[in-house]
């Protein structure tokens, strides 16, 4: 293959943003760039949304992998991978790269995707042993290796990653206690109630919780931790204490080289900096004032960003309502929207207690804002769909947390008799 | 005789027999073969082939008797206080008060008040020991409310209470009048040979006179929608048209009759042309004038008469203005030819023959010297009340005044079905002791008694019951009695034995008063004497076993020969008509016309209350609904109280279909829901009669109904009273159905009974913050707490059901608007609380029950149209559309439906129109 005539296209990031605006670009336009990737963590490209599954053992490391290193090579892109491959230096001004082991590489182009770096709480004691986050495969290793001769697990956080971290470890047999320091988990994602039955079910699997609780500190021996003094006077025994309390877009590399940043990278419309030779996407970035904690946005960057990387130069990135989703064996939440209502909404309610099935519909001008499903999530698509789409639904109300199975055929009749013009909006769905 | 051997004289059950018996619900009187399992207490029940009042049809009503023999909403055993006991105690209890009682107060302190459904022995022993024992004539029964202005009618023409014809006539005659009769919901079985006489001649002519289009007009040839109590008018006019059309009959009427000048004369003052009849009556002259040309044209015709005719201030007028046409052609008791008055309940004709009125002596015998003195006698009494007793109305002002001290009401439920009917209740309230004889356990009146006696029901009495057209035919004990119910007859002789009566009242069974009341029907009333029409004398030394097999026959029976078989034989061939060549029970043996003046109903519309309220029966059910009400099959089809309106009325007062209204008279109110239609005159609504305060709280008609009665018979005017109706807003509405019973306090409610469950339709008027709370706070700790909910406060809906191991428990719908989709359809969920085996319902069934919509593959089918075969709207529509049908004989080919009483038939040609 002839070289060096290709512009150059460095990637620093081996996550799942980076590689999915990759992949995008090589399929629209594969020959364009000579690409040279650089990863902190010794692997491919793995889907890090699984780690919570291969922590629960439904799933190990191998299955999560997305790209292994044979596909880099398929696709002639040179991959720096490992912790000594971690790029420390941007030099703008002379367009290359520097990695800690000093591999350098030079670009036309480059793509920022660092991700982002778990919070760790400003606790005293939170730089002993055995205090860890959830966040990449060495840590769900640490994890898996804890489990096997230790008993007391304490995480901190209940939000979607806390409690996959729980739900993993009890699992894996140690007692876990989640400690929340808002009343009710998931307080994100979820109103009170589905909260409510989320921590009922939790219990029922043996998962402990201290809501309204937080953590003095972390005190240890022998530089480990044992136990943790908590702010209503008590301690509770920690032999692995894991935050899972929010993560810091990783955006020092971003800030050395000068480049615009607030909470993340800000970037444009077509996920450019404020440089325009570089871009930048995922959870490093900040857009229009969001910073990201879920993939879904993310995969929508990376193809606005494949599409201008590629110069086809149309598509603009808009961050759309989002989804809440649980990876819970056995337990579905789902969320999306306005569901804690607004001062003028009104908000629906269906409950079966027999099935365990909630569902909250919050309604304004006769519009779906917002929606909490628990149990049933089936549905929730659907919903995100009528929230975005704005669609009136005055005539399916009564029906409206009976979902799409009941309302979607009214919703077609009224479309189809009285604006055959906006079909199209109500027959998209979503992509999975 | 001891309380243990009393009665035991009753014929021996078998388990799986055929038993001939007669339906128990309206004077039809239709015979039934009911296929009794004893084991199982179940009762299959089918016409009786042979029975000449119905040749094996029945009407939807008496199909489902089978259906509603269940015990547990029976009285069995007796109460005194509140509190159970032995029949001993009871009895002791009811002998001391009545006794107490007539010593302090004399025998008019204490009365009876029965119903036309208690047997003939029944009535025969409350009539005798009333009036020959006690002393008082102060018995009465409900059928002062359906039968008493015939009654007096046929004693002012005939000299006798007599029905001349009889139902074979139907088949005969050219010209049907059908006056004041919704036949075709109230006698079906008579609707459908009329049905079946028009089939087989389509020359038959039928003219409908109602105030309402009524489902009978869907065979009539000719509707005259009156202005209600304008009968006399329209055949006062009748009258003088046949004499100007030189139409009399003049060899009949000088033979037989008296006061023909008398009658010609008011008739011409009261209705000279036939543009003034026609004006009153608010009816086209060419209407009036068809009818009167075919009147007078045709001779085989006949006038069915009921409710309509007399249930008013001039009811006895209107019976005669019929009668006198009929005398005036000589048409009267001709095949084909005469009046026939239809009688509403099973035993009303049995009643009269005892003399079971407050104004009758006994077996069509009055209180006239002579007599008084042969009663008496035939009693061997010296304590014979000498005048008339209290009328039904008055009774009940009499106990509200207090000089009626104690009171004994028998199968009947006077709160609910007399006029101002609120009094009634006050008056029971107040009255010292009052008795209670039924066979269930929840009533509006049996909740007042201090003695609760439990009866035995239809399936289990043991008696003869006479219906509309003289015929006597046995019903026939099919089970055990449940519990302790005992016969009214054995009650009230035992009750009677405690008085001193004992030798009077020596009966062993009930073919020992069956014979003693035939013996007293032929006493100094021999063939030749031939006092009286009423004489069964042929039936006095009836066997046990005779009585047992005895077939259904026409009165009179008379003693002629030495057996049986020659004096049955002897009345088949006789006794099929009366007065065909005069033999009238006057002193010179003629029929007199009455001269008569047309009268306005007593109570005038006026600025408050400008509507006129007509009231009536539905289809489906029977009386106060204590039976009916049990019967799944017959409460789909018209389950709530409503009012019917016509359409400039709904608008001129505001109302909605399906909303609810206030109806208020200057006597009570009453709620229900709107149904607007055409069939409806203006300024005329009708509410059905049927609804008690165990199904309805605000649905009794009674409580509206003036209290005004017809001076001559005492019967009272429900077919008119002046009304107003405003709208009833809503604030919460909807419906509950539950497998338990509730104890639910609102305003509205509506209880209808279901095989498996209850539907409650429920409405308030205030505003609840959220329905949630509201069903909570008016269903108390009633309710278990619910396994799903849909809650949306802000539209005004609230749904919940508790399901339990698949079984659906109860579902609640509540909605601030009548309107769909915030109310979801009733019959869906009807259908599926309806499932009592939970392995029928699985989880796609369940998981939405609440949207109520059936899933795909869960039938729908629809409100109940043909309650015989419970066939659905929706099922017969498709039917239509899948086939293309056109016609209902088709429909009923394809899904049943209408192919047995027929009843639904109109309903099913209205679909066909769709
Ligand atoms: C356990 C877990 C469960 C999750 N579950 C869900 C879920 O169910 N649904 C959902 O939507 N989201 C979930 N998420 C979040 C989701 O995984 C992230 O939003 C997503 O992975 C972010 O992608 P990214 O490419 O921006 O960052 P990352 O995937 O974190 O990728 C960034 C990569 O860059 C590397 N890197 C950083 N700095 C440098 C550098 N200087 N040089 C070289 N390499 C560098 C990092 O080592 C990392 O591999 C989960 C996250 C975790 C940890
Ligand atoms: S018509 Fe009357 S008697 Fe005959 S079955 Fe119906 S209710 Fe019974
Ligand atoms: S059909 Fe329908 S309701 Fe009835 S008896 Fe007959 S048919 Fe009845």
């Amino acid at each position: 293959m002839s070289q060096t005539t290709k512009p150059k296209l460095v990637v620093i990031g081996n996550g799942m943003a980076a590689m999915k605006t990759v992949e995008e670009l090589l399929e629209s336009d594969p020959h364009r760039y000579d690409i040279t990737v650089f990863g902190a963590e010794p692997y491919g490209n793995y889907n890090r949304i699984l780690l919570s599954n291969v922590l629960t053992g439904e799933t190990n490391i191998d299955d999560i992998m997305l790209h292994d290193k044979a596909w880099y090579k398929r696709h002639n892109i040179t991959l720096h991978c490992g912790d000594h491959k971690k790029v420390v230096h941007i030099d703008r001004k002379n367009k290359h790269v520097t990695s800690q082991d000093n591999t350098q590489a030079t670009f036309d182009t480059l793509l920022i995707a660092t991700g982002s770096n778990p919070f760790i709480a400003p606790i005293k004691g939170n730089d002993l042993d055995g205090v860890i986050a959830f966040r990449d495969i060495t840590d769900v290793e640490t994890m898996i290796n804890y489990s096997q001769n230790k008993q007391h697990a304490v995480v901190l956080g209940g939000g979607l990653l806390g409690l996959e971290a729980a739900n993993g470890l009890t699992q894996k047999g140690m007692q876990v206690t989640v400690i929340h320091k808002s009343g009710s988990i998931l307080n994100r994602q979820l109103d009170t109630h589905a909260a409510q039955l989320l921590q009922t079910e939790l219990e029922k699997r043996g998962v402990v919780f201290l809501v309204s609780t937080q953590v003095e500190e972390i005190q240890g021996e022998n530089g480990h931790v044992t136990q943790l003094a908590l702010d209503n006077q008590h301690t509770i025994p920690c032999d692995l204490f894991i935050m899972a309390i929010g993560v810091k877009p990783n955006i020092g590399l971003a800030k050395e080289a000068g480049l615009a940043s607030n909470r993340g990278i800000i970037v444009n419309d077509t996920l450019q900096t404020y440089d325009p030779s570089i871009y930048a996407v995922g959870e490093c970035i900040e857009h229009r004032g969001d910073t990201f904690g879920l993939v879904a946005p993310l995969f929508d960057q990376a193809k606005v960003c494949a599409n201008h990387l590629a110069h086809h130069g149309v598509g603009a990135y808009r961050t759309l309502p989002q989804a809440t989703k649980l990876k819970i064996t056995g337990i579905f939440v789902f969320s999306a929207g306005q569901f804690n209502g607004t001062p003028n909404s009104e908000s629906l309610t269906f409950e079966d207690t027999n099935t365990g099935a909630y569902k909250k519909c919050v309604v304004e001008n006769n519009t779906l804002i917002g929606v909490v499903l628990y149990g049933d999530t089936q549905d929730g698509l659907w919903y995100q769909q009528l929230i975005e789409n704005k669609i009136s639904i005055n005539a399916i109300r009564p029906l409206l947390a009976f979902g799409k199975a009941y309302c979607q055929p009214l919703l077609d009749e009224i479309n189809n008799s009285t604006q055959p013009h906006q079909q199209n909006d109500l027959a998209t769905e979503i992509p999975a | 005789m001891s309380l243990a051997t009393a009665a035991t004289h009753t014929p021996v059950l078998a388990t799986d027999k055929k038993i001939n018996t007669t339906c128990a619900y309206c004077g039809v009187g239709c015979g039934i073969t009911a296929h009794v399992n004893e084991k199982t207490r179940t009762v299959d029940v089918k016409g009786d082939m042979h029975h000449p009042a119905n040749f094996g049809k029945l009407c939807s009503k008496g199909s489902a008797l089978g259906e509603t023999l269940d015990l547990s909403s029976r009285l069995l055993a007796p109460e005194v206080n509140g509190k159970q006991t032995d029949w001993e105690t009871a009895l002791d209890t009811v002998a001391e008060r009545f006794s107490s009682i007539i010593k302090e107060h004399g025998p008019n302190a204490v009365a009876i008040y029965g119903s036309g459904q208690l047997l003939t022995e029944d009535y025969y022993v409350a009539n005798k020991l009333m009036k020959g024992f006690i002393g008082t004539a102060n018995i009465d029964t409900n059928s002062r409310l359906c039968m008493a202005s015939a009654v007096v009618g046929h004693k002012r023409a005939f000299g006798a209470d007599t029905v001349p014809n009889n139902y074979d006539d139907l088949h005969h005659a050219n010209l049907l009048v059908i006056v004041g009769s919704n036949t075709a919901w109230c006698h079906p079985i008579i609707f459908g040979r009329i049905r079946a006489a028009k089939e087989a001649d389509p020359q038959l002519k039928i003219v409908v006179i109602d105030p309402r289009k009524t489902n009978t007009c869907d065979i009539a040839d000719l509707h005259l929608p009156l202005a209600i109590g304008s009968d006399v008018k329209l055949f006062n006019g009748l009258l003088h048209h046949l004499h100007t059309q030189d139409a009399l009959d003049h060899d009949y009427i000088n033979t037989h009759t008296n006061g023909i000048d008398d009658a010609l004369v008011a008739a011409q003052n009261d209705a000279n042309s036939i543009a003034d009849v026609a004006k009153y009556c608010a009816l086209s002259e060419q209407d009036v004038t068809t009818f009167y040309d075919w009147f007078t044209r045709t001779p085989k015709a006949m006038t069915l008469f009921s409710m309509g005719v007399k249930q008013s201030t001039s009811g006895v007028d209107k019976v005669n203005s019929i009668i006198n046409c009929h005398l005036a052609t000589g048409r009267v008791g001709k095949q084909g030819a005469g009046p026939f008055s239809l009688t509403g309940q099973p035993n009303a004709m049995g009643g009269r023959e005892v003399g079971g009125l407050a104004n009758q002596l006994a077996a069509h015998m009055d209180f006239n010297e002579g007599d008084l003195d042969r009663v008496a006698r035939f009693w061997q009494t010296d304590n014979l009340a000498q005048k008339p007793g209290l009328p039904a109305v008055s009774l009940f002002d009499e106990i509200d005044k207090g000089n009626v001290k104690a009171l004994w009401v028998m199968a009947t439920n006077p709160v609910v079905s007399l006029p101002n009917a609120d009094k009634v209740k006050a008056a029971i309230e107040k009255c010292d002791f009052v008795v209670v004889s039924d066979c269930v356990n929840k009533g509006d009146t049996l909740d007042l008694a201090h003695v609760k006696l439990p009866a035995q029901g239809w399936s289990e009495k043991d008696g003869m019951v006479t219906n509309s057209e003289r015929r006597v035919s046995r019903q026939r004990r099919l089970l055990p009695p449940a519990g302790e119910a005992k016969p009214d007859w054995w009650i009230m002789t035992q009750v009677a034995h405690k008085l001193g009566f004992e030798k009077s009242f020596n009966y062993g069974c009930s073919a020992d008063i069956f014979k003693e009341h035939a013996a007293l029907s032929a006493f100094e009333n021999t063939p030749t004497q031939k006092r009286r029409d009423f004489n069964i004398g042929a039936l006095a030394h009836l066997t046990d076993a005779q009585y047992d097999a005895f077939m259904p026959t026409q009165w009179p029976i008379p003693h002629i020969a030495d057996t049986l078989e020659e004096n049955i034989a002897y009345a088949n061939t006789h006794s099929t008509h009366f007065f065909t060549q005069g033999g009238f029970f006057t002193p010179n043996q003629k029929a007199n016309f009455i001269a008569l003046t047309t009268k306005k109903p007593q109570n005038a519309p006026s600025a408050n209350y400008p509507l006129i309220l007509n009231t009536g029966r539905l289809r489906d059910q029977w009386h106060t609904m204590t039976r009916t009400a049990l019967s799944s099959r017959l409460n789909q089809h018209k389950s709530e109280p409503f009012v019917e309106v016509h359409p400039n009325d709904a608008k001129k007062y505001n109302l909605q279909a399906h909303e609810l209204a206030t109806l208020t008279t200057q006597w009570g109110s009453m709620v229900c829901r709107v149904d607007i239609t055409t069939t409806q005159q203006e300024s005329n609504i009708f509410v059905p009669m049927h609804w008690t305060n165990q199904y309805a709280n605000k649905g009794r008609m009674g409580a509206l109904v003036n209290p005004a009665v017809d001076a001559l018979s005492g019967q009272p005017e429900c077919k008119h009273t002046p009304v107003n109706i405003t709208p009833f807003a809503q604030a919460v509405r909807g419906f509950i159905l539950s497998r338990e019973p509730l104890d639910l306090t609102c305003e509205y409610i509506v209880k209808i009974s279901q095989d498996t469950y209850y539907r409650y339709e429920v409405a308030s008027s205030s505003t609840p913050k959220h329905l949630k709370n509201w069903l909570a706070h008016k269903s108390g700790a009633n309710l278990n707490p619910p396994t799903q909910e849909l809650n949306d406060p802000q539209a005004g809906i609230y749904r919940a059901a508790n399901i339990t191991n698949n079984t659906v428990n109860y579902i609640v719908c509540l909605a601030n608007e009548f309107t769909a989709p915030k109310l979801p359809d009733r019959p869906y969920l009807s259908s599926v609380i309806a499932h009592t085996q939970s392995t029928e319902l699985d989880q796609k069934v369940l998981q939405p029950l609440l949207t109520g919509i059936a899933p795909i593959g869960v039938e729908d089918t629809g409100k109940t149209v043909c309650a015989c075969f419970n066939v659905g709207e929706k099922t017969i529509l498709n039917t239509i559309k899948k086939h293309s049908l056109s016609d209902y004989k088709q429909v009923g080919k394809h899904c049943q439906a209408g192919t047995n009483c027929g009843s639904c038939v109109p309903e099913i040609k209205i679909l066909l129109a769709q």
